[in-house]
């Protein structure tokens, strides 16, 4: 790791200020479990840390009417204890715990989890996020890229968005918080991420000089969840495809869907097709094949990936299926 | 130019003494001293109206409780918590294998919670209660978890031994009564390349019947 400047703000002004204006310089330190391996891998190498975790109101877990709100730098571990989490969003609580470990789950942040950066191999081995080779080929294309994306892939972004968290939080309809300099913004968080198109962008709307204040995660009262991860490896690993669905029953139909793909494209990935498809229907073995088959009907598999298409319709319908069955929340 | 900065100092005083050193120079160093201030004298930077303190690049003064010690160093901000109980405070029963959170051989506690040593910097583990295996061992009498890996036939090589047993201490006292369910599922941050999985299930078996 290169040497660099620390600095603990404590408050959510001081850190704004203290954050640079342009990607690189200055880095914010959460739970530090992803940006100290890119660190360690110099992938970035910031001049300065801006380590948050003595700001006290990025802090907690409450629920209340409007649903709930989980501060930023609330662990992966302490919401997935949270009574009122496994409550009322048990489909979060069961995402949170099949996370990576319990030791890092002690560290990692909520906040952290939404910024990670991808897992894309060329990406953790120094070539960038949108990696050429100098006569502007795109190496992903041409080169190893079982684990990349099979939609959204259209541009220069091959790489999956690696949170498995996110893709249950946007299906629960959470919204996400920011504050930066011009004072505090709010947007669900499945629009918190964009796919980038050049070497300047990340993953994700935030400015280089804002900060992840909390997640907010509306009542789910009535609401039957799931998910569905397919991985090679349980633990130490990530998915090759995973699906989370929520729906809202009118009687034994489908009154509205929310289904969300992950670990396919470059960002969460929202089926308005398969929600579609959904609604209005029984939820049976067939209505859930049609609903996988139409979230997949526009996949672009690159060359060593097409497998992952199956995957994809295969979590999605056992997701569905496992979310008529259970109980409501 | 500022005249510190001036590469030739066309100065008269400027005359070598005995250790070489010129007053010049000397007047130089200690200027620089506070342009650039060594251990024990952080900067300040302004945030939103208020001064903040400025850790490093270079060595700063930390403390630690470590198994119940206060222990002090001078350490730069990258140091890992791992790096600085291994190099430092020659704590080596936590070991370094992938030093990114992937297999486990770090293990210690922070306040009482199992974290990966090598994702924490040091100067982050200030003022937390730090626990390593060494502590675990108390008046010539290995902890039950340690006995329960001997009596079981939990390692081989041993290397992830430390980790696991920090681990396995961790989870035995969030759940003493533990499914196998629970066993799988909470021990999945640590990995043993000889395969000893089946003498460490047993040896929570074993820890949970009897108690720890
Ligand atoms: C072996 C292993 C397995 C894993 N498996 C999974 C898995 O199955 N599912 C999964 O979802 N994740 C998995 N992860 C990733 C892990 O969840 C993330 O590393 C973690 O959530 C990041 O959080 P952190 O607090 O440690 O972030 P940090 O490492 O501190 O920061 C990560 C990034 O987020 C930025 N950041 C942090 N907080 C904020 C904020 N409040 N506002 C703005 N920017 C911020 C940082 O600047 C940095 O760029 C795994 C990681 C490892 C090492
Ligand atoms: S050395 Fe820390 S987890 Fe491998």
């Amino acid at each position: 790791m290169r040497p660099f400047e620390y600095v603990s703000p404590s408050s959510r002004a001081q850190a704004v200020s203290l954050l640079g204006t342009a990607w690189g310089n200055t880095e914010i330190l959460a739970g530090g479990t992803d940006l100290l391996a890119l660190m360690k891998d110099d992938v970035v190498a910031p001049k300065r840390l801006i380590n948050i975790k003595e700001i006290k109101d990025l802090r907690g877990v409450s629920l209340s009417a409007q649903g709930l709100r989980v501060g930023a730098l609330t662990t992966l571990g302490d919401l997935a204890d949270d009574a009122n989490v496994k409550k009322n969003y048990p489909v979060l609580a069961e995402a949170l715990i099949e996370a990576a470990s319990p030791q890092i789950r002690n560290l990692a942040t909520l906040g952290g989890n939404l910024c990670q950066r991808p897992r894309c191999w060329y990406f953790r081995n120094g070539l960038g996020l949108l990696p050429k080779d100098e006569t502007g080929r795109e190496l992903v294309a041409a080169g190893e890229n079982r684990y990349h994306a099979i939609l959204g892939n259209d541009g220069p972004a091959k790489f999956v968005s690696p949170s498995t968290v996110v893709p249950v939080l946007i299906a629960y309809g959470a919204m996400v918080r920011i504050e930066g300099p011009k004072g505090k913004r709010e947007l669900p968080l499945e629009k918190f991420f964009v796919i980038p198109r050049t070497d300047s962008e990340r993953e994700h709307d935030l400015r280089p000089n804002e900060v992840i204040t909390e997640v907010l995660v509306p009542p789910a009262t009535g609401v039957k969840a799931a998910h569905y991860e397919i991985r090679q490896r349980e633990a130490f690993d990530w998915p090759l495809a995973l699906a989370a669905v929520a729906l809202k029953m009118s009687g034994s139909k489908v009154q509205t869907a929310r289904v969300v793909l992950g670990y396919v494209a470059p960002v969460p990935w929202p089926s308005p097709e398969a929600e579609q498809t959904l609604q209005g229907q029984p939820v049976n073995e067939e209505s859930a094949q049609k609903a996988a088959e139409a979230a997949l009907q526009h996949a672009t598999p690159l060359s060593s990936n097409g497998y992952k298409v199956q995957l994809a319709r295969v979590a999605l319908k056992r997701a569905i299926l496992k979310a008529a069955h259970r109980g409501a929340a | 130019m500022r005249d510190d900065d001036d590469p030739n100092p066309k100065d008269p005083e400027a005359k070598p003494d005995v250790s070489g050193v010129s007053r010049r120079d000397f007047l130089k160093i200690s200027g620089l001293s506070i342009t650039l201030p060594l251990v024990g004298e952080p900067k300040m930077a302004m945030a939103a109206g208020q001064q903040v303190v400025v850790h490093g690049p270079g060595k700063v003064p930390m403390e630690f409780s470590i198994n119940g010690r206060r222990l002090k160093a001078d350490l730069e901000p990258r140091v890992t918590l791992l790096d600085a109980l291994r190099d430092q405070f020659e704590l080596t029963g936590a070991k370094r294998v992938c030093d990114r959170g992937e297999c486990g051989t770090c293990t210690v506690l922070l306040d009482n919670k199992p974290v990966y040593s090598c994702s924490v910097l040091a100067i982050e583990a200030q003022r937390k209660a730090i626990t390593t295996v060494e502590s675990l061992m108390q008046d010539g009498k290995l902890h039950p978890v340690q006995q329960a890996f001997v009596d079981n036939d939990a390692s081989q090589c041993g290397f992830c031994t430390p980790g696991f047993i920090v681990a396995c201490k961790a989870f035995l006292d969030r759940h003493p009564h533990p499914t196998p369910e629970d066993i799988r599922h909470g021990l999945s941050g640590n990995l043993c390349r000889c395969g000893t999985y089946n003498g460490i299930r047993k040896a929570i078996a074993q820890v949970a019947q009897k108690g720890a």
